[in-house]
Protein backbone atom coordinates (compact mmCIF):
# COMPACT_ATOMS: atom_id res chain seq x y z
CA UNK A 1 0.00 0.00 0.00
CA UNK A 2 1.24 3.09 -1.01
CA UNK A 3 1.58 6.11 1.70
CA UNK A 4 -0.54 9.39 2.28
CA UNK A 5 1.41 12.20 3.04
CA UNK A 6 0.10 15.07 5.47
CA UNK A 7 1.86 18.35 4.78
CA UNK A 8 1.91 19.60 8.42
CA UNK A 9 2.38 23.58 9.64
CA UNK A 10 3.62 24.27 12.45
CA UNK A 11 3.83 27.44 14.60
CA UNK A 12 5.78 28.33 17.66
CA UNK A 13 6.72 24.86 17.90
CA UNK A 14 3.29 23.27 18.08
CA UNK A 15 1.54 21.03 15.28
CA UNK A 16 -1.56 23.35 14.04
CA UNK A 17 -5.07 22.13 15.33
CA UNK A 18 -5.99 22.07 11.53
CA UNK A 19 -2.91 19.53 10.79
CA UNK A 20 -4.38 17.41 13.26
CA UNK A 21 -7.91 17.62 12.08
CA UNK A 22 -6.39 16.51 7.94
CA UNK A 23 -4.12 13.45 10.00
CA UNK A 24 -7.65 12.46 11.06
CA UNK A 25 -9.18 12.96 7.63
CA UNK A 26 -6.43 10.39 6.48
CA UNK A 27 -7.67 7.10 9.15
CA UNK A 28 -6.94 4.19 7.88
CA UNK A 29 -3.37 5.10 5.77
CA UNK A 30 -0.35 4.66 6.51
CA UNK A 31 0.60 7.90 7.57
CA UNK A 32 3.62 10.26 6.52
CA UNK A 33 3.59 13.61 8.14
CA UNK A 34 5.64 15.79 6.46
CA UNK A 35 7.42 18.80 8.13
CA UNK A 36 9.29 21.10 6.70
CA UNK A 37 12.32 22.84 7.33
CA UNK A 38 12.80 22.88 11.04
CA UNK A 39 13.08 20.71 13.76
CA UNK A 40 11.21 17.60 13.94
CA UNK A 41 11.53 16.08 17.29
CA UNK A 42 9.61 18.20 19.11
CA UNK A 43 6.19 17.61 17.46
CA UNK A 44 7.27 13.94 17.19
CA UNK A 45 4.83 12.81 20.45
CA UNK A 46 2.09 14.91 18.86
CA UNK A 47 1.95 13.14 15.21
CA UNK A 48 2.41 10.27 16.60
CA UNK A 49 -0.77 10.60 18.63
CA UNK A 50 -2.24 11.47 15.80
CA UNK A 51 -1.64 8.36 13.94
CA UNK A 52 1.48 9.46 11.72
CA UNK A 53 3.72 6.05 11.00
CA UNK A 54 6.31 8.24 9.84
CA UNK A 55 7.88 12.06 10.24
CA UNK A 56 9.41 12.84 7.36
CA UNK A 57 11.67 15.09 7.76
CA UNK A 58 12.66 17.55 4.12
CA UNK A 59 15.61 19.50 4.44
CA UNK A 60 16.97 21.24 1.34
CA UNK A 61 20.46 22.95 0.79
CA UNK A 62 19.51 26.90 0.80
CA UNK A 63 16.86 28.58 2.76
CA UNK A 64 13.92 26.92 2.78
CA UNK A 65 11.72 29.11 4.64
CA UNK A 66 12.43 32.03 2.51
CA UNK A 67 11.13 30.67 -0.27
CA UNK A 68 7.68 29.09 -1.66
CA UNK A 69 9.27 27.53 -4.99
CA UNK A 70 12.31 26.00 -3.29
CA UNK A 71 9.59 24.69 -0.62
CA UNK A 72 6.94 23.21 -2.87
CA UNK A 73 9.76 21.64 -5.27
CA UNK A 74 11.00 19.92 -1.78
CA UNK A 75 7.81 18.37 -1.18
CA UNK A 76 7.61 17.26 -4.46
CA UNK A 77 10.31 15.26 -4.40
CA UNK A 78 9.69 14.05 -0.91
CA UNK A 79 5.99 12.71 -2.90
CA UNK A 80 8.36 10.85 -5.42
CA UNK A 81 10.98 9.63 -3.47
CA UNK A 82 8.59 7.69 -0.93
CA UNK A 83 5.83 7.14 -3.55
CA UNK A 84 2.81 8.69 -1.54
CA UNK A 85 -0.43 8.13 -3.64
CA UNK A 86 -1.86 10.77 -1.73
CA UNK A 87 -0.86 14.26 -0.33
CA UNK A 88 -3.21 16.35 2.23
CA UNK A 89 -2.95 19.87 3.40
CA UNK A 90 -4.61 22.70 5.21
CA UNK A 91 -6.33 24.82 2.94
CA UNK A 92 -4.86 28.17 4.76
CA UNK A 93 -3.46 31.05 2.87
CA UNK A 94 0.17 29.00 3.18
CA UNK A 95 -1.55 25.50 2.08
CA UNK A 96 -3.53 26.65 -0.62
CA UNK A 97 -0.29 28.29 -1.74
CA UNK A 98 2.12 25.61 -1.49
CA UNK A 99 -0.47 22.81 -2.50
CA UNK A 100 -0.88 24.49 -6.45
CA UNK A 101 2.90 25.11 -6.62
CA UNK A 102 3.46 21.43 -6.00
CA UNK A 103 0.41 20.42 -8.51
CA UNK A 104 2.06 22.36 -10.86
CA UNK A 105 5.10 20.68 -10.11
CA UNK A 106 4.19 17.25 -10.13
CA UNK A 107 1.39 17.67 -13.16
CA UNK A 108 -1.23 16.13 -10.96
CA UNK A 109 -4.65 17.55 -10.49
CA UNK A 110 -5.39 19.22 -7.17
CA UNK A 111 -8.65 20.07 -5.20
CA UNK A 112 -8.44 23.06 -2.49
CA UNK A 113 -10.58 23.16 -0.02
CA UNK A 114 -12.48 20.43 0.45
CA UNK A 115 -14.92 19.22 3.50
CA UNK A 116 -14.50 15.92 2.74
CA UNK A 117 -11.94 12.93 1.44
CA UNK A 118 -12.49 9.59 0.17
CA UNK A 119 -8.68 8.82 -0.31
CA UNK A 120 -9.73 4.78 -1.69
CA UNK A 121 -12.45 6.33 -4.09
CA UNK A 122 -10.56 9.17 -5.48
CA UNK A 123 -12.93 11.51 -4.55
CA UNK A 124 -13.47 14.69 -2.60
CA UNK A 125 -16.65 16.75 -1.57
CA UNK A 126 -16.20 21.08 -1.62
CA UNK A 127 -18.31 23.96 -1.80
CA UNK A 128 -18.81 25.47 -5.16
CA UNK A 129 -20.52 28.68 -5.75
CA UNK A 130 -19.60 30.75 -2.57
CA UNK A 131 -21.42 27.60 -0.39
CA UNK A 132 -24.63 27.86 -2.21
CA UNK A 133 -23.56 24.14 -3.74
CA UNK A 134 -21.55 21.17 -2.53
CA UNK A 135 -20.09 18.92 -5.53
CA UNK A 136 -18.83 15.76 -5.47
CA UNK A 137 -15.67 15.50 -7.56
CA UNK A 138 -13.99 12.38 -8.91
CA UNK A 139 -10.39 12.86 -9.37
CA UNK A 140 -8.18 11.10 -12.48
CA UNK A 141 -4.75 11.65 -11.15
CA UNK A 142 -1.51 9.01 -9.82
CA UNK A 143 -1.14 10.95 -6.72
CA UNK A 144 -4.28 12.88 -5.01
CA UNK A 145 -3.67 16.41 -3.92
CA UNK A 146 -6.12 18.39 -1.73
CA UNK A 147 -6.54 20.68 1.14
CA UNK A 148 -9.06 20.18 3.40
CA UNK A 149 -10.72 23.27 5.69
CA UNK A 150 -9.54 24.24 8.63
CA UNK A 151 -12.11 22.58 11.20
CA UNK A 152 -14.08 20.22 8.66
CA UNK A 153 -12.85 16.99 9.75
CA UNK A 154 -12.51 16.84 13.97
CA UNK A 155 -9.07 16.07 15.53
CA UNK A 156 -9.09 12.48 17.21
CA UNK A 157 -5.92 10.84 18.77
CA UNK A 158 -5.19 7.49 17.38
CA UNK A 159 -1.93 6.63 18.75
CA UNK A 160 1.06 5.05 16.29
CA UNK A 161 4.74 4.03 17.00
CA UNK A 162 6.14 6.37 15.17
CA UNK A 163 9.80 6.66 13.48
CA UNK A 164 11.69 9.92 12.40
CA UNK A 165 13.34 9.80 8.73
CA UNK A 166 16.03 12.38 7.61
CA UNK A 167 15.14 13.51 3.54
CA UNK A 168 17.29 15.98 2.21
CA UNK A 169 15.78 17.20 -1.38
CA UNK A 170 17.55 17.76 -4.44
CA UNK A 171 16.24 20.61 -5.44
CA UNK A 172 17.76 24.06 -6.36
CA UNK A 173 16.14 27.43 -6.28
CA UNK A 174 14.63 28.39 -9.57
CA UNK A 175 15.17 31.98 -8.60
CA UNK A 176 11.83 33.43 -9.33
CA UNK A 177 10.43 34.76 -6.58
CA UNK A 178 12.34 35.83 -2.92
CA UNK A 179 10.08 36.48 0.16
CA UNK A 180 11.98 40.55 1.19
CA UNK A 181 9.99 40.87 4.07
CA UNK A 182 7.64 39.22 6.03
CA UNK A 183 5.25 41.70 8.82
CA UNK A 184 3.85 40.30 11.65
CA UNK A 185 0.74 41.45 12.73
CA UNK A 186 0.53 43.36 16.13
CA UNK A 187 0.61 40.75 18.67
CA UNK A 188 -0.17 36.39 18.36
CA UNK A 189 -3.75 36.50 16.95
CA UNK A 190 -5.24 33.81 16.21
CA UNK A 191 -6.05 32.93 12.40
CA UNK A 192 -9.62 33.53 11.84
CA UNK A 193 -9.97 30.49 8.90
CA UNK A 194 -8.63 27.98 11.58
CA UNK A 195 -10.05 29.20 14.73
CA UNK A 196 -12.78 26.88 15.89
CA UNK A 197 -15.37 29.82 17.20
CA UNK A 198 -15.32 33.47 15.46
CA UNK A 199 -16.91 36.56 16.47
CA UNK A 200 -18.22 39.00 14.08
CA UNK A 201 -18.84 42.57 14.24
CA UNK A 202 -21.11 44.10 11.60
CA UNK A 203 -21.79 47.91 10.85
CA UNK A 204 -23.49 48.16 13.85
CA UNK A 205 -20.34 48.08 15.78
CA UNK A 206 -19.76 51.72 14.91
CA UNK A 207 -15.78 52.26 15.57
CA UNK A 208 -12.59 50.36 15.36
CA UNK A 209 -12.74 51.32 19.55
CA UNK A 210 -15.59 48.59 19.89
CA UNK A 211 -14.04 45.98 18.71
CA UNK A 212 -12.16 45.47 21.99
CA UNK A 213 -15.57 44.83 22.84
CA UNK A 214 -15.51 41.97 20.90
CA UNK A 215 -12.24 41.04 21.59
CA UNK A 216 -12.56 40.64 25.17
CA UNK A 217 -15.41 37.98 24.71
CA UNK A 218 -13.46 35.92 22.07
CA UNK A 219 -10.07 36.03 24.39
CA UNK A 220 -12.60 34.16 27.20
CA UNK A 221 -13.42 31.52 24.86
CA UNK A 222 -10.30 31.00 22.33
CA UNK A 223 -12.09 32.77 19.76
CA UNK A 224 -10.44 34.78 16.69
CA UNK A 225 -12.76 37.84 15.82
CA UNK A 226 -13.88 39.08 12.47
CA UNK A 227 -15.60 42.15 10.24
CA UNK A 228 -18.45 42.43 7.86
CA UNK A 229 -17.69 43.71 4.53
CA UNK A 230 -19.09 47.04 5.87
CA UNK A 231 -17.34 47.35 8.87
CA UNK A 232 -13.99 47.20 7.08
CA UNK A 233 -14.88 49.39 4.09
CA UNK A 234 -16.03 51.99 7.19
CA UNK A 235 -12.51 51.78 8.64
CA UNK A 236 -13.62 49.77 11.95
CA UNK A 237 -11.39 47.13 10.71
CA UNK A 238 -8.43 45.88 8.13
CA UNK A 239 -9.27 43.62 5.31
CA UNK A 240 -7.73 40.62 6.84
CA UNK A 241 -11.10 40.34 9.17
CA UNK A 242 -13.10 40.34 6.35
CA UNK A 243 -15.05 37.38 6.59
CA UNK A 244 -16.94 36.85 3.09
CA UNK A 245 -16.48 36.13 -0.54
CA UNK A 246 -14.30 38.71 -0.79
CA UNK A 247 -12.42 37.92 2.44
CA UNK A 248 -12.21 34.91 4.25
CA UNK A 249 -13.76 31.45 4.30
CA UNK A 250 -14.29 30.57 7.39
CA UNK A 251 -15.95 27.30 8.75
CA UNK A 252 -15.47 27.24 12.43
CA UNK A 253 -18.00 24.44 15.03
CA UNK A 254 -19.36 28.23 16.35
CA UNK A 255 -20.14 31.45 14.85
CA UNK A 256 -21.50 34.43 16.17
CA UNK A 257 -22.64 37.28 14.15
CA UNK A 258 -23.21 40.59 16.39
CA UNK A 259 -24.62 43.19 14.26
CA UNK A 260 -24.47 41.61 10.92
CA UNK A 261 -27.63 41.72 8.56
CA UNK A 262 -26.47 38.37 6.79
CA UNK A 263 -26.28 39.49 2.97
CA UNK A 264 -25.34 36.32 0.70
CA UNK A 265 -22.32 37.67 0.17
CA UNK A 266 -21.35 37.98 3.92
CA UNK A 267 -22.85 33.73 4.12
CA UNK A 268 -20.63 32.99 1.12
CA UNK A 269 -17.76 33.33 3.79
CA UNK A 270 -19.11 31.42 6.74
CA UNK A 271 -21.94 29.29 5.89
CA UNK A 272 -20.31 25.47 6.56
CA UNK A 273 -20.08 26.55 10.21
CA UNK A 274 -21.39 24.18 12.50
CA UNK A 275 -23.31 26.46 14.50
CA UNK A 276 -24.25 30.18 14.01
CA UNK A 277 -25.83 32.39 16.31
CA UNK A 278 -27.16 35.89 15.44
CA UNK A 279 -27.55 39.02 17.68
CA UNK A 280 -29.16 41.66 15.82
CA UNK A 281 -31.63 44.38 16.97
CA UNK A 282 -33.92 44.10 13.85
CA UNK A 283 -36.44 41.34 14.39
CA UNK A 284 -36.86 41.27 10.22
CA UNK A 285 -32.66 41.45 9.95
CA UNK A 286 -32.17 38.57 7.05
CA UNK A 287 -30.09 36.60 9.42
CA UNK A 288 -32.45 35.54 11.53
CA UNK A 289 -33.94 33.64 8.87
CA UNK A 290 -30.28 31.67 8.29
CA UNK A 291 -29.37 31.07 11.81
CA UNK A 292 -29.11 28.66 14.02
CA UNK A 293 -30.02 30.57 16.62
CA UNK A 294 -30.81 33.79 17.33
CA UNK A 295 -31.16 36.81 20.43
CA UNK A 296 -32.99 40.53 19.08
CA UNK A 297 -31.25 43.28 21.34
CA UNK A 298 -28.64 45.01 21.59
CA UNK A 299 -25.21 43.99 20.89
CA UNK A 300 -23.83 46.98 23.28
CA UNK A 301 -25.80 45.23 26.40
CA UNK A 302 -25.54 41.51 24.88
CA UNK A 303 -22.11 40.93 24.28
CA UNK A 304 -20.90 42.12 27.92
CA UNK A 305 -23.30 40.24 29.48
CA UNK A 306 -22.65 37.13 27.44
CA UNK A 307 -18.68 38.02 28.36
CA UNK A 308 -19.88 38.07 31.67
CA UNK A 309 -21.49 34.75 31.57
CA UNK A 310 -18.70 32.61 29.71
CA UNK B 1 3.84 47.37 -22.07
CA UNK B 2 1.33 44.34 -23.00
CA UNK B 3 -0.45 43.20 -20.12
CA UNK B 4 -3.07 40.21 -20.09
CA UNK B 5 -5.51 39.47 -17.81
CA UNK B 6 -7.57 36.16 -17.13
CA UNK B 7 -11.08 37.23 -16.60
CA UNK B 8 -13.94 34.23 -16.10
CA UNK B 9 -17.35 34.73 -16.38
CA UNK B 10 -19.39 33.21 -13.33
CA UNK B 11 -22.47 33.41 -11.84
CA UNK B 12 -23.48 36.88 -9.93
CA UNK B 13 -22.91 35.95 -6.36
CA UNK B 14 -26.19 37.02 -5.75
CA UNK B 15 -28.04 34.34 -7.43
CA UNK B 16 -29.65 31.14 -6.63
CA UNK B 17 -28.27 28.35 -8.31
CA UNK B 18 -30.68 25.80 -10.13
CA UNK B 19 -29.40 22.54 -10.86
CA UNK B 20 -29.40 20.82 -14.17
CA UNK B 21 -29.16 17.11 -14.09
CA UNK B 22 -27.38 15.44 -11.53
CA UNK B 23 -23.81 17.31 -12.15
CA UNK B 24 -24.41 20.57 -13.67
CA UNK B 25 -26.54 23.97 -13.11
CA UNK B 26 -29.05 25.55 -15.32
CA UNK B 27 -26.93 28.32 -17.18
CA UNK B 28 -29.20 28.83 -20.42
CA UNK B 29 -30.79 31.99 -19.46
CA UNK B 30 -28.27 33.60 -16.38
CA UNK B 31 -25.62 36.31 -17.02
CA UNK B 32 -22.31 35.97 -16.18
CA UNK B 33 -20.50 38.82 -14.89
CA UNK B 34 -16.58 38.43 -14.49
CA UNK B 35 -14.92 36.77 -11.45
CA UNK B 36 -14.80 39.26 -8.58
CA UNK B 37 -11.22 38.92 -7.99
CA UNK B 38 -10.12 39.34 -11.76
CA UNK B 39 -11.70 42.77 -11.91
CA UNK B 40 -8.96 43.84 -9.43
CA UNK B 41 -6.63 42.37 -11.73
CA UNK B 42 -8.33 44.05 -14.36
CA UNK B 43 -7.76 47.34 -12.69
CA UNK B 44 -4.27 47.08 -11.45
CA UNK B 45 -3.34 46.33 -15.75
CA UNK B 46 -5.63 49.53 -16.72
CA UNK B 47 -4.35 52.06 -14.63
CA UNK B 48 -0.71 50.60 -14.85
CA UNK B 49 -1.06 50.74 -18.92
CA UNK B 50 -2.54 54.14 -18.24
CA UNK B 51 0.00 55.58 -16.42
CA UNK B 52 3.06 53.53 -18.53
CA UNK B 53 1.18 53.38 -21.77
CA UNK B 54 1.23 49.70 -23.80
CA UNK B 55 -2.25 47.56 -24.07
CA UNK B 56 -4.43 45.81 -21.93
CA UNK B 57 -6.08 41.97 -23.31
CA UNK B 58 -8.62 40.58 -21.46
CA UNK B 59 -8.61 36.59 -22.14
CA UNK B 60 -11.35 34.22 -21.03
CA UNK B 61 -11.98 30.62 -21.80
CA UNK B 62 -15.57 30.28 -21.52
CA UNK B 63 -19.20 29.52 -23.49
CA UNK B 64 -20.43 31.45 -26.05
CA UNK B 65 -22.37 33.79 -24.05
CA UNK B 66 -18.96 35.26 -22.12
CA UNK B 67 -18.93 37.43 -25.30
CA UNK B 68 -21.29 39.56 -23.13
CA UNK B 69 -19.51 39.70 -20.04
CA UNK B 70 -16.27 40.56 -22.10
CA UNK B 71 -17.99 44.24 -23.11
CA UNK B 72 -18.33 44.49 -19.77
CA UNK B 73 -14.39 44.00 -19.25
CA UNK B 74 -13.60 45.87 -22.59
CA UNK B 75 -15.69 48.78 -20.81
CA UNK B 76 -13.51 49.03 -17.98
CA UNK B 77 -10.61 49.58 -20.07
CA UNK B 78 -9.09 46.47 -21.76
CA UNK B 79 -8.60 47.27 -25.34
CA UNK B 80 -9.48 44.30 -26.89
CA UNK B 81 -10.66 40.68 -25.95
CA UNK B 82 -10.28 36.81 -26.87
CA UNK B 83 -12.62 34.58 -26.38
CA UNK B 84 -11.54 31.03 -26.56
CA UNK B 85 -14.80 29.06 -26.56
CA UNK B 86 -16.42 26.12 -24.78
CA UNK B 87 -19.33 24.40 -24.11
CA UNK B 88 -18.13 22.39 -21.03
CA UNK B 89 -19.84 23.98 -17.91
CA UNK B 90 -16.57 22.71 -15.63
CA UNK B 91 -13.35 23.04 -17.34
CA UNK B 92 -10.78 21.53 -15.16
CA UNK B 93 -8.20 23.73 -14.52
CA UNK B 94 -5.33 21.94 -15.97
CA UNK B 95 -6.89 22.03 -19.34
CA UNK B 96 -7.77 26.02 -19.03
CA UNK B 97 -4.12 26.79 -18.11
CA UNK B 98 -3.29 24.52 -21.07
CA UNK B 99 -5.83 27.34 -23.32
CA UNK B 100 -4.47 30.05 -21.47
CA UNK B 101 -0.92 29.82 -22.42
CA UNK B 102 -1.59 28.67 -25.84
CA UNK B 103 -3.77 31.86 -27.06
CA UNK B 104 -0.68 33.94 -25.22
CA UNK B 105 1.48 32.01 -27.28
CA UNK B 106 -0.19 32.93 -30.08
CA UNK B 107 -0.96 36.23 -29.37
CA UNK B 108 2.23 37.01 -28.78
CA UNK B 109 3.65 36.41 -24.84
CA UNK B 110 2.58 39.44 -22.58
CA UNK B 111 5.00 41.14 -20.33
CA UNK B 112 2.74 41.01 -17.14
CA UNK B 113 -0.59 38.75 -16.51
CA UNK B 114 -3.02 39.25 -14.03
CA UNK B 115 -6.00 37.27 -12.69
CA UNK B 116 -8.00 37.23 -9.86
CA UNK B 117 -6.93 34.68 -6.74
CA UNK B 118 -9.49 32.33 -7.53
CA UNK B 119 -12.83 32.48 -9.01
CA UNK B 120 -16.55 32.22 -6.88
CA UNK B 121 -17.91 29.48 -8.93
CA UNK B 122 -15.51 26.56 -8.62
CA UNK B 123 -13.10 28.09 -6.06
CA UNK B 124 -9.84 25.87 -6.94
CA UNK B 125 -6.96 28.44 -6.63
CA UNK B 126 -4.58 27.00 -9.26
CA UNK B 127 -4.92 27.70 -12.77
CA UNK B 128 -2.31 30.77 -12.46
CA UNK B 129 0.25 28.69 -10.93
CA UNK B 130 -0.86 26.09 -13.37
CA UNK B 131 -0.23 28.77 -16.07
CA UNK B 132 2.74 30.25 -14.40
CA UNK B 133 4.72 27.18 -14.24
CA UNK B 134 4.07 26.27 -18.25
CA UNK B 135 5.75 29.25 -19.37
CA UNK B 136 8.61 29.56 -16.64
CA UNK B 137 7.44 32.67 -15.11
CA UNK B 138 7.39 33.16 -10.92
CA UNK B 139 3.53 33.61 -9.50
CA UNK B 140 2.51 35.39 -6.50
CA UNK B 141 -1.21 35.03 -5.47
CA UNK B 142 -3.58 37.40 -3.59
CA UNK B 143 -1.81 40.13 -3.71
CA UNK B 144 -3.32 43.45 -2.12
CA UNK B 145 -0.54 45.69 -2.59
CA UNK B 146 1.58 45.74 -6.11
CA UNK B 147 4.37 48.22 -7.15
CA UNK B 148 6.65 48.46 -10.43
CA UNK B 149 10.47 49.64 -10.05
CA UNK B 150 13.23 48.68 -12.47
CA UNK B 151 12.12 45.90 -14.61
CA UNK B 152 11.13 44.25 -10.34
CA UNK B 153 7.82 43.89 -9.49
CA UNK B 154 7.11 43.63 -5.23
CA UNK B 155 3.89 42.38 -4.25
CA UNK B 156 2.31 42.06 -0.65
CA UNK B 157 0.50 39.18 0.07
CA UNK B 158 -1.70 37.98 3.69
CA UNK B 159 -0.52 34.86 4.35
CA UNK B 160 -3.30 34.48 7.80
CA UNK B 161 -3.61 36.07 10.72
CA UNK B 162 -2.61 39.03 10.13
CA UNK B 163 0.90 38.43 8.92
CA UNK B 164 2.23 39.62 5.44
CA UNK B 165 4.76 38.61 3.08
CA UNK B 166 6.66 41.16 0.55
CA UNK B 167 7.77 39.46 -2.37
CA UNK B 168 10.01 40.17 -4.81
CA UNK B 169 10.00 38.87 -8.74
CA UNK B 170 11.42 39.81 -12.63
CA UNK B 171 8.90 40.39 -14.90
CA UNK B 172 7.37 38.96 -17.18
CA UNK B 173 5.30 37.59 -13.74
CA UNK B 174 1.90 36.48 -13.23
CA UNK B 175 -0.41 38.32 -10.41
CA UNK B 176 -2.89 37.04 -8.40
CA UNK B 177 -4.99 39.39 -7.44
CA UNK B 178 -7.40 40.54 -4.06
CA UNK B 179 -9.09 42.35 -2.85
CA UNK B 180 -6.92 46.04 -1.27
CA UNK B 181 -5.05 46.22 -4.43
CA UNK B 182 -7.74 48.89 -5.66
CA UNK B 183 -11.24 49.75 -6.25
CA UNK B 184 -12.48 48.62 -9.58
CA UNK B 185 -14.17 51.17 -11.71
CA UNK B 186 -17.52 51.27 -12.69
CA UNK B 187 -17.27 52.14 -16.57
CA UNK B 188 -19.20 55.23 -17.75
CA UNK B 189 -21.60 55.66 -20.74
CA UNK B 190 -18.83 57.16 -23.21
CA UNK B 191 -16.75 53.77 -21.88
CA UNK B 192 -19.66 51.34 -22.49
CA UNK B 193 -20.51 52.93 -26.21
CA UNK B 194 -16.50 52.68 -26.99
CA UNK B 195 -16.45 48.85 -26.03
CA UNK B 196 -19.18 48.05 -28.28
CA UNK B 197 -16.71 48.87 -31.23
CA UNK B 198 -13.69 47.07 -29.79
CA UNK B 199 -12.62 43.86 -30.72
CA UNK B 200 -13.49 40.10 -29.34
CA UNK B 201 -11.25 37.34 -31.16
CA UNK B 202 -13.27 34.26 -30.88
CA UNK B 203 -11.76 30.56 -31.44
CA UNK B 204 -12.93 27.08 -30.53
CA UNK B 205 -10.43 25.60 -27.81
CA UNK B 206 -10.66 22.52 -30.20
CA UNK B 207 -7.91 23.89 -32.57
CA UNK B 208 -5.71 23.84 -29.23
CA UNK B 209 -6.09 20.31 -29.72
CA UNK B 210 -8.16 20.73 -25.87
CA UNK B 211 -10.55 18.02 -25.50
CA UNK B 212 -12.58 19.17 -21.93
CA UNK B 213 -13.64 15.37 -22.13
CA UNK B 214 -9.89 14.63 -20.94
CA UNK B 215 -10.33 16.79 -17.66
CA UNK B 216 -8.81 14.42 -15.21
CA UNK B 217 -11.24 16.06 -12.18
CA UNK B 218 -14.90 15.50 -13.19
CA UNK B 219 -17.97 16.57 -11.13
CA UNK B 220 -19.83 13.53 -10.37
CA UNK B 221 -22.97 15.36 -8.42
CA UNK B 222 -23.73 18.76 -7.25
CA UNK B 223 -25.95 19.46 -4.74
CA UNK B 224 -27.90 22.49 -3.22
CA UNK B 225 -26.84 22.96 0.08
CA UNK B 226 -30.06 23.56 2.37
CA UNK B 227 -30.54 27.07 4.15
CA UNK B 228 -30.75 26.93 7.74
CA UNK B 229 -34.41 27.55 8.68
CA UNK B 230 -36.62 27.65 11.77
CA UNK B 231 -33.99 29.39 14.18
CA UNK B 232 -34.52 29.08 17.96
CA UNK B 233 -35.25 32.52 19.11
CA UNK B 234 -34.08 33.77 22.54
CA UNK B 235 -36.35 35.59 24.16
CA UNK B 236 -36.41 37.08 28.16
CA UNK B 237 -34.45 39.77 29.25
CA UNK B 238 -30.91 40.26 28.31
CA UNK B 239 -29.55 37.90 31.25
CA UNK B 240 -32.10 35.21 30.62
CA UNK B 241 -31.03 35.56 27.04
CA UNK B 242 -27.04 34.92 27.35
CA UNK B 243 -28.20 32.62 30.25
CA UNK B 244 -30.15 30.18 27.71
CA UNK B 245 -27.53 30.69 24.84
CA UNK B 246 -24.72 29.24 27.02
CA UNK B 247 -26.52 26.86 28.46
CA UNK B 248 -27.60 25.46 24.56
CA UNK B 249 -23.82 25.53 23.07
CA UNK B 250 -22.52 24.21 26.37
CA UNK B 251 -25.08 21.27 26.97
CA UNK B 252 -27.30 21.00 23.40
CA UNK B 253 -24.70 21.69 20.86
CA UNK B 254 -21.28 21.22 22.79
CA UNK B 255 -19.48 23.82 20.93
CA UNK B 256 -18.08 25.32 24.19
C1 LIG C 1 -19.31 41.63 -4.97
C2 LIG C 1 -19.64 41.81 -3.51
C3 LIG C 1 -18.82 41.20 -2.57
C4 LIG C 1 -19.09 41.32 -1.21
N1 LIG C 1 -18.28 40.68 -0.31
C5 LIG C 1 -18.60 40.73 1.01
C6 LIG C 1 -17.81 40.04 1.98
O1 LIG C 1 -16.80 39.42 1.68
N2 LIG C 1 -18.19 40.10 3.28
C7 LIG C 1 -19.29 40.81 3.71
O2 LIG C 1 -19.58 40.80 4.90
N3 LIG C 1 -20.03 41.48 2.81
C8 LIG C 1 -19.71 41.47 1.48
N4 LIG C 1 -20.46 42.20 0.61
C9 LIG C 1 -21.42 43.19 1.14
C10 LIG C 1 -22.72 42.60 1.59
O3 LIG C 1 -23.61 42.59 0.50
C11 LIG C 1 -23.34 43.49 2.72
O4 LIG C 1 -23.44 44.79 2.26
C12 LIG C 1 -22.55 43.47 4.00
O5 LIG C 1 -22.27 42.15 4.40
C13 LIG C 1 -23.31 44.18 5.09
O6 LIG C 1 -22.57 44.23 6.27
P1 LIG C 1 -23.31 44.33 7.68
O7 LIG C 1 -24.22 43.18 7.83
O8 LIG C 1 -22.27 44.52 8.72
O9 LIG C 1 -24.06 45.72 7.57
P2 LIG C 1 -25.60 46.03 7.42
O10 LIG C 1 -26.21 45.31 6.31
O11 LIG C 1 -25.71 47.51 7.48
O12 LIG C 1 -26.22 45.43 8.73
C14 LIG C 1 -26.01 45.93 10.00
C15 LIG C 1 -26.97 45.19 10.92
O13 LIG C 1 -26.71 45.55 12.25
C16 LIG C 1 -27.94 45.69 12.94
N5 LIG C 1 -27.68 46.62 14.07
C17 LIG C 1 -27.38 47.95 14.03
N6 LIG C 1 -27.10 48.40 15.27
C18 LIG C 1 -27.24 47.36 16.12
C19 LIG C 1 -27.05 47.17 17.51
N7 LIG C 1 -26.68 48.18 18.33
N8 LIG C 1 -27.28 45.96 18.05
C20 LIG C 1 -27.66 44.92 17.26
N9 LIG C 1 -27.81 45.02 15.92
C21 LIG C 1 -27.60 46.22 15.36
C22 LIG C 1 -28.90 46.21 11.92
O14 LIG C 1 -30.23 45.84 12.27
C23 LIG C 1 -28.43 45.52 10.65
O15 LIG C 1 -29.12 44.29 10.44
C24 LIG C 1 -20.20 42.10 -0.77
C25 LIG C 1 -21.02 42.71 -1.71
C26 LIG C 1 -20.75 42.57 -3.06
C27 LIG C 1 -21.68 43.22 -4.05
Amino acid sequence: MAGTGILIEIENNMVKEASLGVMTAAKGQEKYALVLGQEASSVKEKLGEYGAAHILHITAPGNLSANPDLQALAVADAVKEYQLDTLLGTASAMGKDMFARIAAILEEPLVSDCVAVNIKDRTVKKSHFSGKTFATLKINCSCLLCTLRPNSTEPEPSPTACDIIEFEARVADPGLIKIVETRKAGGARLDLTEAPIVITGGRAIKSAENYKMLEACAQKIGAAVGASRAAVDAGYAPHSMQVGQTGKTVSPKLYIACGVSGAVQHFAGMKTSKVIVAINEDKDAPIFSKCDYGIIGDIFKIIPALTEKL
Amino acid sequence: MKICVCVKPVPDTAVSIKLSGVAGFEDSEMKLVPNPYDEYGLEEAVSLVEKQGGEVVAVTVGKASAEATLRGVLAMGAARAILVKTDAQFLDSELTAKALKAVMEQDGLPDMIFTGKGSVDTESFQTQYRLAKSLGLPIVNEVSKLTLDNGKAVAERETGGGEKQVIEMGLPCVIGATKGLNEPRYPKFPDIMKAKKKEIRQMDLSIFGIDPSKGRVRVEKLEIVPERSGAKMLSGSVDEQVTELVRVLKEDEKVL
